[in-house]
Order: structure tokens, then C-alpha cells, then sequence
């Protein structure tokens, strides 16, 4: 758990400074919820199905989702199973039963409670689960998807990453109810509070959620208290609407990874040494140039075949670029 | 009986212009309710289950010619059997549920009531309450669960209780029904069925008269249909729950007690095709749905005054078949297009635009379209009945469109 927790942290610093230099257009840290991330994801089974906001690559990353697997959706190139469709960070497996990340938020919840529908219509030793923010409690999927998974009785645990922040929108003006997990109760959903900063707290809530949803066929809210460290995107600078020394305070005195390695390292089972060396071996795993996806994919999967509209779209493309190839990158085949 | 529909179930097309035995005039202006004092409604919309070849009154068709492969559906004592068009829905739904223990229902109201228009009356009874699901009132929501549902395995059909209240799901319908599959990079399908009734009806007012075919028509990833006879809204059911692509299925609010010969076999309708309703030469005119009984009706006065139109019904909203389309054109060189969309932006205005683009060499004159007023529908019916396009406008338009 621990050394998934340092490679989702550099992997995040990692890209982050690709950004920065101009490498990807776009980027989502996890800084600060790597615990939630990890530790959540170590709780489940593979068969879990899991539908993402956009905070959670550590689940993917738990799964065996490979460093160069997450490098190539956010660079969009050929080896990117979403065929450079979609923004970085968008990351999907079917294989890993992690679904594709939309950009639209809370629209994955009733998706999860229609997937747990479909599970205990199949009768599976399985749950859905999804991941959401405290903003995106404010939506109404939320509440209905909320309301029908205790109404169809569905195995879905409802993780909430409570970190404060919705974008510059702090949780005093996003709700006044006390949290969220008294949202759960409201709807009749069993909710417990979790410090989200606590591996093993964070833990043993899913594993104790997870018996219940699937045994019990219930859903299940947990509310994960943390804070978002880095900024929400790239393209945020939170400094402007929260102060510096909040933000370092919560990344220093708080930080999961330092404190759940300090419990290891009381054990016994780790020592600083590791430690250099697990970090430095992270870094070098990642390659970059690699081949763009073809010209092709623009018109692929919209359909399960391509219908004749598309088709006679894509003819026109080809002959454009042929013809004006000056006007069009050299490096993106066709 | 098998080699009457022989034709038909080897061409892998299913063109359905077999029977096709209705009489235009009388559901044009059958009242909603049932109970009706009138022959072809019944009154208590009993579901027949068992389809033996029932000897129900032949419905004559006037100004219907029916294509020449299917010559011997004329015959007296024809084979099928008879039901009313949501009976027909509701057979189609039944028997893919049947056939796939995949398929199941979400929508308001859909078990122990039947649903609102009955299409799925006694599905919860046979199949339980796990496969046919009442759901709470948020349209977003259920049709969300249905799209994870469908990203899962399962094969959901969700019915909007009214076109109209889809509008609630457009976020769910748009950004991921439309775009899941593409983004995932095909690792995720999702063959879920959309369906619901739409467009103007009896003094529903403005809310419950939307056609929302205009809205989604833009959507990347999904395939329209709408279906008009009990034939093809069987067909069509059928294909869209067998698609692997998401589908929305169009149905309308007042046709739902027509009446028609069905085979008993099963037999889909393509998606993708239109339909060859009225063979002509002298100008195509292109509708579908509740409009195509208009122009039926329009046609009969057309033939007495000695025009020769061709009427297809286009059938897949999207993408438009535009090879019988064009074929149609060719022929005939004057397009009539009558849709009950508004006049901006709808299913005409696009099809204008595809016609033109691909067949321009072929006209002889502007494609004319005629269409509802960009207005919202009034309540009051004499009101209601002037914003969509009636039988002496489509007259009158061919009349002009032939000098």
C-alpha cells in the first residue's frame, strides 16, 4: 500500500512538471488524498467496477494500471486505449473494470447504481463504487442516484472525498448541512465518517462497506474528510482564494504518505533507504516520444460501425489533408 | 403462409411496406382515449399473447399501393395476426425480453402500472420486478443508471414517460450515452434503448407536445428512429434492443391505437432504412411518424386530382438513408418534406441540407418543407391544429411544387 502511495505521488509531481513545461495540455493532482486513493482501492476485489470522478488514478494505479499506460492517455498518443480521445487524465479500463473518466461531474453516480443493479440482477460477488467530491454532492444525480440505490436496494459503495474545495468554492458555500453523511442518512442509505488522511482508517471503512453492500445487498456512503493540497487543475492557481500557509500546513502536518510511513517505519518494515529507493526508481520508468493515434481513430467508435455520413466525413478529411499538407502536423499518420 | 413473407425475411433489409393495410383518414382523427365509440379502438386494450391467425376485419387502404414483392398481402385471409400499435411495442419488448435475459425496463411507472400508455403492461407480472423497474421521478438519474446498467452488460430499455421530460436527461443522454463508447475508445458499449412518446397531441399543452428528434439530432453516437405503424414500431423495437449502439426510439402520443395485421413471425425492421410507403412519379414526399398519415390523407385528394406522388417514410431520423432517398429523387426531382419538428432547426431543416448537398443536380425545383410554427403548442385544440401541418397544406404544396 505504501510504495502505491509514493508512486502515485511522484507520478502526480511528475506530470505536473510536464505541464508545466509544456508537455501536456492538462493535468489533476491527487496531492493530499493519496491515502483515500489507495487504501480504498486495496480494500476492494478486482471485480469491483469503479467509476471515477477524476481524483482517483491511485485506484487504476492499484489495479496494475503501468506507469506507461498512464503516460500514454495523457500524452493522446497511439498506445492510449481511449485512442487520444479524450482529455489527460481520463484515464479507462474495461480490463481493470475501472470506468472510462467523463469530465462531467456527478454523472457517474447513477451510472454506478445502474452497474450494481446490473450486478445483483447477475448475482455477483461484486459491488460498484464510485468516487465523487464534496461539490459534486451539490448535484442533482447525486441525490436521485442516492435515493434509488436505496430504493433498488443495489451493492454500491458511494465514496466522497470530502476535501474542502470545489475548485475556489470552499464546503461553507457549497452546503450547510453537516457534511455529507448526514445526506445518506436522509435517504435512508447506511453513512459513516472517515479521516481520509488514515490509511488504515480509510481501510477498513470500505472493507467493512464493501461486506455489507455485497452481503446485505445495500448501498453504502462513505464521507472521506481530507484536503485537497494541490491546486484543483492546471490551470488553477489556488493560492489566489486560499492562503499559503493553509496549503503547507496540510502537506506537511498532514500529509497521508508521511504518516502512514512513519507507522510502517515504527514497525519495523521500512527505513529511509527503501525510501530513496523506491522514489528514484519511479521516476525513470516513464518514456514519452511516442507515435501519435492516426487521423483514422477521429471517426472510430462513435458507432459500432461506421455509418455512411461518417465515412463520407472522413473522405473529405483525407482529401484535405492531402491536399493542403503543409497546413497539417507531419508527425500524425492517417 | 411462410412463402408470403419469404420476400421479406430474405432480404436482410426488411423494407416493410407489407401490410400496410390502414385507413388514413380514420386514425388521423381517432380520439386518445380508449373506450371511444369507434370500430377500430378497443375498449379496454386487452394485450392478446397468443397470435393465431386471428380473422379480424380487413382494414381497406385507399390511396396505398403496396410494392410488388408483397402482392399477396391483398388477399382476404391474410395470415398475422391483428393488434393495436402499443400492443405491438409491448409484443416486441416482450419477446426480446424473452429471448435475452440481458433486456430489462426502467422508466416512472412501467411495472404494476403498465406505464402510462401501456406499452409495458404485464411485462412485471411475467418477468418480475428486478427486470421491469419503477423508478423514482429524476429522468437524468435513471437514465444514467441505465447507461451504467448498459456499460455493465445488461440491456436496459428506459421509457420517458413523455418525450418531453428526456429534456431532463439531455446531460445524461449528450455527454455520456452519445459519447462513452467513442471516448472509452470502444472499451465500453452501451446498447441501451431510449423510447417514449413525443409530439403534439390532443390538447396536452405546450410541455407535453415537445419533439425532441430536433434537440438530439446533433448528438454524436446515438441512432434515431421513429416508428408510425404497429409493423414497424415492432420492427424497430426489436433492432434497437439488438443494437449494440444506443438508440432512441420515437414514438407518438396518438398513434398508439392504430390498428394493423402483423406476421407472426419475428422479424426486426432495419434502423437504418426508410420506408417505401406509396411508390409514385411525380414528387417525393419525405415524412415520418404522426405525418405520414397527413400526407396519406393528402394523398388521396392528390390522386383524384390526377398527381402521382411517391411517399416514403423515412423512418431513421439519424442517420438519414439517403439512398432511397436519392433514389427517389432521381426520380422524381421534387422533394415535399412534412414533419411535425418546428420549422428551425428540426428534421427538415437537416434534411434539406443533406438532399441539397448530395442530389442538387437531380431537382427541379426548391425542396419545400413544410413544418410546425416556431411556436410553443397552444391548448386550445382549434389553435393546436394550426401549428401543425395539415392535409390541404400538403395539397396545396404539391400543387405548387408540380406547375
Amino acid at each position: 500500500m505504501y510504495s502505491n502511495m509514493v508512486t502515485l505521488q511522484t507520478l502526480d509531481t511528475i506530470f505536473y512538471e510536464a505541464q508545466r513545461q509544456g508537455r501536456i495540455s492538462f493535468y489533476v493532482t491527487s496531492i493530499g488524498e493519496e491515502a483515500i486513493n489507495i487504501a480504498s482501492a486495496a480494500a476492494l476485489t478486482s471485480d469491483d467496477i469503479v467509476f471515477p470522478q477524476y481524483r482517483e488514478p491511485g485506484v487504476l494505479l492499484w489495479r496494475g494500471f503501468t506507469l506507461q499506460e498512464f503516460a500514454n492517455q495523457c500524452f493522446g498518443n497511439k498506445a492510449d486505449y481511449g485512442k487520444g480521445r479524450q482529455m489527460p487524465i481520463h484515464y479507462g479500463s474495461n480490463k481493470l473494470n475501472y470506468f472510462t473518466v467523463a469530465s462531467t461531474i456527478a454523472t457517474q453516480i447513477p451510472h454506478a447504481v445502474g452497474a450494481a443493479y446490473s450486478l445483483k440482477m447477475d448475482k455477483k460477488d461484486a459491488c460498484a463504487v464510485t468516487y465523487f467530491g464534496d461539490g459534486g454532492t451539490s448535484e442533482g444525480d447525486f441525490h436521485a442516484a442516492m435515493n434509488f440505490a436505496a430504493v433498488t436496494e443495489s451493492p454500491v459503495i458511494f465514496i466522497c472525498r470530502n476535501n474542502g474545495w470545489a475548485i475556489s468554492t470552499p464546503t461553507s458555500d457549497q452546503f450547510r448541512s453537516d457534511g455529507i453523511a448526514v445526506r445518506g442518512q436522509a435517504y435512508g442509505v447506511r453513512s459513516i465518517r472517515v479521516d481520509g488522511n488514515d490509511a488504515l482508517a480509510m481501510y477498513s471503512a470500505v472493507h467493512s462497506a464493501r461486506h455489507m453492500a455485497v452481503n446485505e445487498h445495500r448501498p453504502i456512503l462513505i464521507e472521506a474528510v481530507t484536503y485537497r493540497v494541490g491546486h484543483h487543475s492546471t490551470s488553477d492557481d489556488s493560492t489566489k482564494y486560499r492562503p499559503a500557509n493553509e496549503i503547507e500546513w496540510w502537506r506537511m502536518a498532514r500529509d497521508p504518505v508521511t504518516r502512514f510511513r512513519k507507522w510502517i517505519e515504527i514497525n519495523g518494515w521500512w527505513g529511509s533507504e527503501a525510501e530513496s529507493q523506491l522514489r528514484s526508481s519511479i521516476r525513470s520508468q516513464i518514456a514519452e516520444r511516442a507515435e501519435k493515434p492516426p487521423v483514422n481513430d477521429l471517426f472510430t467508435d462513435v458507432y459500432d460501425n461506421i455509418p455512411s455520413n461518417l465515412r463520407e466525413q472522413e473522405k473529405l478529411l483525407k482529401e484535405t489533408i492531402n491536399r493542403h499538407p503543409k497546413d497539417y502536423p507531419a508527425d500524425v499518420p492517417i | 403462409m411462410a412463402a408470403i413473407f419469404q420476400g421479406v425475411g430474405a432480404a436482410a433489409a426488411l423494407s416493410s411496406s407489407l401490410s400496410n393495410s390502414f385507413d388514413s383518414k380514420k386514425f388521423v382523427s381517432s380520439p386518445l382515449r380508449k373506450g371511444a365509440s369507434f370500430a377500430v379502438v378497443r375498449s379496454d386494450g386487452r394485450v392478446n399473447l397468443n397470435p393465431k391467425g386471428r380473422r379480424a376485419q380487413q382494414l381497406i387502404s385507399n390511396a396505398v399501393a403496396t410494392k410488388s414483392d408483397s402482392a399477396a398481402a391483398s388477399s382476404s385471409s391474410k395470415p398475422g395476426h391483428e393488434l393495436l400499435l402499443f400492443e405491438a411495442l409491448q409484443e416486441g419488448l416482450e419477446e426480446e425480453m424473452e429471448r435475452d435475459i440481458r433486456v430489462c425496463v426502467m422508466g416512472e411507472d412501467v411495472g404494476h402500472y403498465g406505464g402510462s400508455y401501456k406499452v409495458t403492461k404485464g411485462l412485471a407480472k411475467k418477468f418480475g420486478d428486478l427486470r421491469v423497474l419503477d423508478t423514482p421521478i429524476a429522468e437524468n438519474s435513471f437514465t444514467g443508471m441505465g447507461i451504467g446498467a448498459a456499460m455493465t452488460g445488461l440491456r436496459p430499455v428506459v421509457e420517458g414517460m413523455n418525450m418531453g421530460f428526456l429534456l431532463l436527461a439531455f446531460n445524461q443522454i449528450s455527454n455520456n450515452c452519445g459519447m462513452l463508447h467513442y471516448t472509452s475508445g470502444g472499451q465500453f458499449t452501451i446498447p441501451i434503448v431510449i423510447r417514449g412518446p413525443g409530439g403534439v397531441g390532443r390538447q396536452l399543452g405546450a410541455e407535453h407536445s415537445q419533439r425532441l428528434e430536433s434537440y438530439f439530432q446533433s448528438i454524436p453516437g446515438i441512432q434515431m428512429v421513429a416508428c408510425s405503424t404497429p409493423y414497424n414500431a415492432k420492427g424497430l423495437m426489436k433492432a434497437a434492443i439488438r443494437s449494440e449502439n444506443p438508440v432512441i426510439l420515437f414514438e407518438h402520443v396518438l398513434l398508439y391505437n392504430l390498428k394493423e395485421r402483423i406476421p407472426d413471425e419475428d422479424y426486426i425492421c432495419n434502423l437504418e432504412e426508410a420506408e417505401m410507403v406509396r411508390p409514385g412519379e411525380h414528387v417525393t414526399i419525405l415524412t415520418y411518424s404522426r405525418m405520414r398519415y397527413h400526407v396519406m390523407q393528402a394523398a388521396k385528394t392528390l390522386v383524384n386530382k390526377g398527381y402521382d406522388p411517391e411517399v416514403i417514410d423515412i423512418r431513421s431520423l439519424k442517420p438519414f438513408d439517403l439512398y432511397t432517398i436519392g433514389n427517389s429523387v432521381k426520380k422524381t426531382h421534387r422533394v415535399l418534406i412534412v414533419e411535425e419538428c418546428m420549422r428551425t432547426g428540426g428534421i427538415g431543416a437537416s434534411l434539406i441540407a443533406a438532399i441539397t448537398e448530395n442530389f442538387n443536380d437531380y431537382l427541379d425545383a426548391p425542396i419545400m418543407c413544410l413544418s410546425s410554427q416556431d411556436v410553443p403548442t397552444p391548448y386550445a385544440g382549434t389553435l393546436e391544429e394550426v401549428t401543425v401541418v395539415q392535409p390541404a397544406q400538403i395539397v396545396t404544396a404539391v400543387e405548387q411544387l408540380c406547375q
